[in-house]
C-alpha cells in the first residue's frame, strides 16, 4: 500500500509537467495567431503596434524561453494574463471555481442519490420492467447532449410552467451574499439569509438536475451490476437462511459491499461532470469555470486556456488519486495485492 | 473503460447456444441496430427524397411545426427537418472516421508498448496518461481552438482526446495474451515478432478494442455536437444537430429549431449504446448479463 501510494504520488509532477508542456504545446504552435486577439485588425498592419504588443504578451521571444518563462511563472502561481479580459488568469479562475464547483457538488449528489436509488431497485427487481425502465431513464440521460436538456427543460420549468427560475445564479435584482465560499447556497447559510438561499438553491435546481442526469447511468448501472454480483455470495444466502428480511439482506449485507467498486466511478463520473459542466453553464449563464473556458476558447485567449487546460487537468488528475487511493483503502483485497 | 477487460484473458471461443434466437440478439439490440441501420440509410439517400433543400430558404421564418413543415421553420425560413436529416451526412461519417483513425493509432501504440515493454511502454503509457489527464472537452477545445474553429479541425482534436483509450486498451491485451502458451510455442517455433502481434496475438486481443469502438460512436456523435455548439466544430450554414441546437437556444421561444436535431442525436447515442451491448455479447458470451 505504502510504495503504492508512493509511487502514484511522485508520479504526479510528471504528469503535470507533461500536462502543462502539452498544453503549451497544443496553444502556441498554431496556425491561428494569438496576435489578431490582442490587436485589431486594421492595426495587424501597423508594424509598431505589432511589435509593442509582441513585447507585451512575450511573443517576440523563441518559444523555448517563452516555455521556460511560463513554466516558471506557473510555479509562482502565475498563469499569465488574459488576453481577453486583460486580468491575471489565475484570479479569473478563482473567482469561478467555486461557481463550478457549487455546480457539480449538487449534480454529484443529485447523481449519487438517485443513481443508487436505481441501481439498488433495478437490482432488486432485476429484469422486471422496473429494471428496465431504470436502465432507460439513465441511459437517456447520458445519451442527451446537456445543452439540449438544459435548454428544454428551461423551456418547459421557466419559460412555460414558470416552477423554476430562468438562467443565472440569483435573481436578476438580488445582491449576492457576502463572499466567504463563493458558492452562493454556502454563503447564504453562513451569513443566515434564507431568502437568498432559497433563491440561489432554485436557481441551482434546473442545472445540476441537467447535469446530474448526465452521470446517473454510469452510477446506476455499477450499483446495479455490483450489487447483483454480490447477492450471489455464500453470506447473502446465509443471511437469507437465517431468516432475515430481504430489506435488512440488501441495506445492511448486500449494500456495503457492493458500493465498493461503485466509489471508482466517482473519478470516472468527474470526467462526465467536468464535459457536461462546460456545456451546462453556458445555456445556464452560470459564470463558472466551464463558461469561461468557451468564451476563451471563442475568443482565442490562449493564456486562459491554458490555464483553463491545465486546471481541470489537476482537478482531474488529484480526483483520480484520490479515488484509487480510498479504493484501495476500503477494500482490503486491492490493498494487499 | 477499464471493466470491460477483466474477463477477457484467454478470448475462447464458447459454444453457440442452440435456442434460434441466439442470447445476444436482444430487444433493445435489436432495436438499436434498427436505430442506426436507418440513419445511414437516411445520411445515403436523403438527397433523392428529402422535402426541401437543407441551405435554403423554403417557407416563412420561424414557424411552429405544420403539415408541411414537420418540424417547423428555423430563423431563415429553412426547413429544420430536412437540416436534421441532412445533419446524418456529417455526424455519422465524422463519428466514423474518428473512431476508426483514434482505433489505428491507439492499436499500433498500444501493439508497440505491450510488445517491446520497458521504457518504450513507460514512455508511450506516460504520453497517454498525460493524454488522459485532460478532461476531454477541455482537450478537444484547445486543441481546435488553436488550429482554428471547423470541422477537419474538430476531427483532428477529436482524435487525439480518443486514441489513448485504446492504446491502454490494447496494451493490457497484448501484455496478456502474449504470456499464454501458444504464444511461446510461436516463439519457440521461430516467429518474429511481426508475425507473432499479427497471427497469435491481435486476433485474440481485438475484442474489447471492437466493443469499446462501437460504445464510443455515440461519445464521439456528442463531443463532435458539443464542439459544434460552442462554435469550434462545424461552421453555419451546414446542417449540423450541434450547431442547429447553438442556433435554437438563441431563439428560445421557438422550441421547435433545437428540437429535433436534439432528439436525432438522442436516438443516434441510444442506438450506438444498445448495439455495443450487443457487441460485446456476441463476440464474448462470457460478459452476457444476467
Amino acid at each position: 500500500m505504502g510504495t503504492y501510494v508512493l509511487r502514484r504520488v511522485l508520479m504526479m509532477p510528471v504528469l503535470l509537467l507533461g500536462l502543462v508542456t502539452v498544453a503549451f504545446i497544443v496553444s502556441r504552435t498554431v496556425p491561428a495567431d494569438p496576435l489578431s486577439t490582442v490587436v485589431s485588425e486594421r492595426q495587424l498592419n501597423n508594424p509598431e503596434v505589432v511589435r509593442a504588443a509582441e513585447k507585451r504578451w512575450g511573443l517576440d521571444k523563441p518559444l523555448t524561453t517563452q516555455y521556460v518563462l511560463y513554466v516558471r511563472n506557473l510555479l509562482r502561481g502565475d498563469m499569465g494574463t488574459s488576453f481577453r479580459t486583460k486580468q491575471n488568469v489565475r484570479e479569473d479562475l478563482a473567482a469561478r471555481l467555486p461557481v463550478t464547483l457549487e455546480l457539480t457538488l449538487a449534480s454529484m449528489a443529485i447523481a449519487v442519490s438517485v443513481g443508487l436509488f436505481l441501481g439498488i431497485i433495478a437490482a432488486v427487481r432485476r429484469n422486471s420492467w422496473v429494471d428496465h425502465l431504470a436502465r432507460l431513464f439513465a441511459l437517456i440521460g447520458s445519451s442527451l447532449p446537456v445543452f439540449w436538456t438544459g435548454l428544454f427543460l428551461l423551456y418547459i420549468f421557466y419559460a412555460r410552467l414558470g416552477w423554476f427560475p430562468g438562467p443565472g445564479r440569483l435573481d436578476p435584482r438580488a445582491v449576492g451574499p457576502e463572499k466567504v465560499t463563493g458558492m452562493y447556497t454556502v454563503d447564504a447559510l453562513i451569513a443566515g439569509d434564507f431568502a437568498t438561499f432559497g433563491d440561489a438553491l432554485q436557481h441551482l435546481a434546473l442545472p445540476s438536475f441537467v447535469l446530474g442526469w448526465a452521470v446517473m447511468g454510469i452510477i446506476s448501472r455499477l450499483v446495479r451490476a455490483s450489487l447483483l454480483e454480490v447477492l450471489n455470495q455464500d453470506y447473502v444466502r446465509t443471511a437469507r437462511a437465517k431468516g432475515l428480511t430481504e430489506r435488512t439482506v440488501i441495506v445492511s449485507h448486500a449494500l456495503r459491499n457492493a458500493l465498493i467498486p461503485t466509489l471508482t466511478i466517482i473519478g470516472i463520473s468527474f470526467a462526465v461532470l467536468i464535459t457536461g459542466a462546460v456545456l451546462t453553464e453556458s445555456i445556464f449563464s452560470w459564470p463558472g469555470i466551464g463558461s469561461y473556458a468557451v468564451e476563451s476558447s471563442r475568443a482565442l485567449d490562449f493564456p486562459a486556456i491554458m490555464g483553463v487546460s491545465i486546471l481541470g487537468g489537476v482537478i482531474f488528475l488529484v480526483t483520480n488519486l484520490v479515488t484509487d487511493m480510498t479504493y484501495a483503502l476500503v477494500d482490503p483485497r486491492i490493498r494487499l495485492s | 473503460m477499464t471493466a470491460g477487460v477483466r474477463n477477457l484473458e484467454t478470448g475462447l471461443k464458447l459454444g453457440r447456444p442452440t435456442a434460434r434466437v441466439p442470447a445476444w440478439l436482444t430487444l433493445p439490440v435489436g432495436v438499436g441496430a434498427a436505430i442506426i441501420f436507418a440513419w445511414v440509410i437516411v445520411a445515403l439517400t436523403v438527397h433523392w427524397w428529402a422535402p426541401f433543400e437543407p441551405l435554403q430558404s423554403v417557407g416563412t421564418r420561424l414557424t411552429g411545426p405544420s403539415w408541411q413543415h414537420l418540424a417547423g421553420t428555423d430563423a431563415l425560413g429553412r426547413d429544420v427537418l430536412t437540416r436534421t436529416l441532412y445533419g446524418t451526412r456529417s455526424s455519422l461519417p465524422i463519428a466514423g472516421i474518428v473512431i476508426a483513425v483514434a482505433v489505428v493509432i491507439g492499436c499500433a501504440i498500444g501493439a508497440i508498448a505491450g510488445l517491446f515493454g520497458g521504457w518504450v511502454d513507460s514512455f508511450l503509457m506516460r504520453i497517454s496518461d498525460i493524454t488522459l489527464a485532460f478532461p476531454p472537452i477541455l482537450l478537444a477545445m484547445t486543441v481546435t481552438a488553436s488550429l482554428g474553429p471547423g470541422l477537419r479541425n474538430a476531427l483532428f482534436a477529436m482524435v487525439v482526446v480518443w486514441w489513448p483509450v485504446y492504446a491502454r486498451l490494447l496494451r493490457a491485451q497484448v501484455i496478456s495474451v502474449k504470456q499464454q502458451d501458444h504464444v511461446t510455442a510461436a516463439v519457440s517455433m521461430g516467429a518474429g515478432r511481426g508475425r507473432l502481434l499479427v497471427h497469435h496475438i491481435l486476433p485474440l486481443s481485438m475484442t474489447p478494442i471492437l466493443v469499446n469502438a462501437t460504445m464510443d460512436f455515440g461519445q464521439v456523435v456528442l463531443l463532435a455536437a458539443s464542439l459544434s455548439f460552442i462554435g469550434l466544430g462545424a461552421l453555419p450554414p451546414s446542417p449540423e444537430w450541434g450547431s442547429m441546437i447553438s442556433e435554437g437556444s438563441v431563439r428560445f421561444y421557438e422550441w421547435w429549431i433545437a428540437a429535433a436535431p436534439g432528439l436525432a442525436i438522442l436516438t443516434v447515442v441510444l442506438g450506438f449504446n444498445f448495439l455495443g451491448d450487443g457487441v460485446r455479447d456476441f463476440l464474448d458470451p462470457r460478459t452476457r448479463r444476467r
